[in-house]
């Protein structure tokens, strides 16, 4: 049993999650677009601190808030004018982009419900401390994670190559 | 009122479902790239969601969603860098009017 308090919190989340991501695909000004997809990310943390995993909330709203969006916002304001409306859509795309998200809603949606362990499945277990997440991190022995660490260390460094490289001017 | 595994599932099953139609519909390539943003945060959600009440006692699901947001920044800085290279060459982001590489 929640309390009320959590259940309340809860529902505001989950409504600027269902608002801001429709807005944010249907907007037609697209540094509006970059604005509701950054409140959905911190929608998106406020959910994994919900669900008490303060270290993935506080890598979303560093990383995803503050990095990504951020980047988006410069490359919007670099390819783009801000306050021009995007062309409107066909209704025939329109139409075909909403079939397909109907139809994906409705099969994966019937297939949730339809799980009848999911409707008894309870939220268990306590925050990760920082020991336990950074031993897991960096150990090397059963579910520990350094090949994957050192592996994504190795292609940031590559992203980092490859951006310089794709994005500065020929000569 | 308590909270199941579908309080959070439904949620993330309908942001994936909006970052689909504007992946299908959106013409500007930033915009597409938006949208595929919305879906991987979608999955972070239940890969944590799953963790968190299916197997409680593990952390396997976080440490996905870890990993992915890495590298979700990855790509999008890299996919970023390819934009504005096009724009560079077409003035442009529509990806309707990118066709200097056809024929």
């Amino acid at each position: 049993m929640e309390s009320v308090g959590s259940f309340i919190a809860y529902v505001i989340i989950t409504a600027v999650i269902v608002v801001c991501s429709v807005l944010a695909v249907t907007t037609r000004k697209i540094l509006r677009a970059a604005t509701y997809l950054l409140f959905t990310l911190f929608a998106t943390a406020a959910y994994y601190f919900q669900l008490d995993y303060e270290f993935l909330g506080a890598v979303q709203i560093a990383v995803y808030a503050g990095g990504i969006v951020v980047l988006f916002v410069f490359s919007i304001l670099l390819t783009s004018h801000p306050g021009d409306n995007s062309a409107k859509l066909a209704s025939k795309k329109r139409l075909l982009g909403l079939l397909g998200a109907l139809a994906m809603l409705g099969v994966a949606g019937y297939s949730l419900v339809s799980r009848t362990e999911f409707l008894t499945a309870r939220a268990s277990g306590s925050n990760p401390d920082m020991q336990l997440i950074g031993e897991t991190l960096l150990g090397t022995g059963h579910a520990q994670y350094m090949l994957p660490f050192e592996a994504i260390s190795v292609l940031l460094l590559a992203c980092i190559i490859g951006g310089v490289v794709i994005a500065r001017k020929n000569h | 009122m308590d909270i199941t595994i579908l309080f959070y599932l439904i949620p993330s099953l309908f942001m994936f479902c909006c970052g689909l139609y504007g992946f299908i519909t959106r013409r500007n390539m930033i915009a597409i790239l938006i949208s595929l943003e919305l879906m991987l945060n979608a999955v972070d959600i239940n890969f944590t969601v799953f963790n968190r009440f299916l197997f409680p006692g593990q952390l396997e699901g976080m440490f996905f969603s870890l990993f992915a947001i890495g590298l979700a920044a990855a790509e999008t800085a890299l996919a970023i860098a390819i934009i504005i290279n096009v724009f560079r060459v077409s003035e442009n982001i529509d990806v309707a009017d990118v066709t200097k590489m056809k024929n």
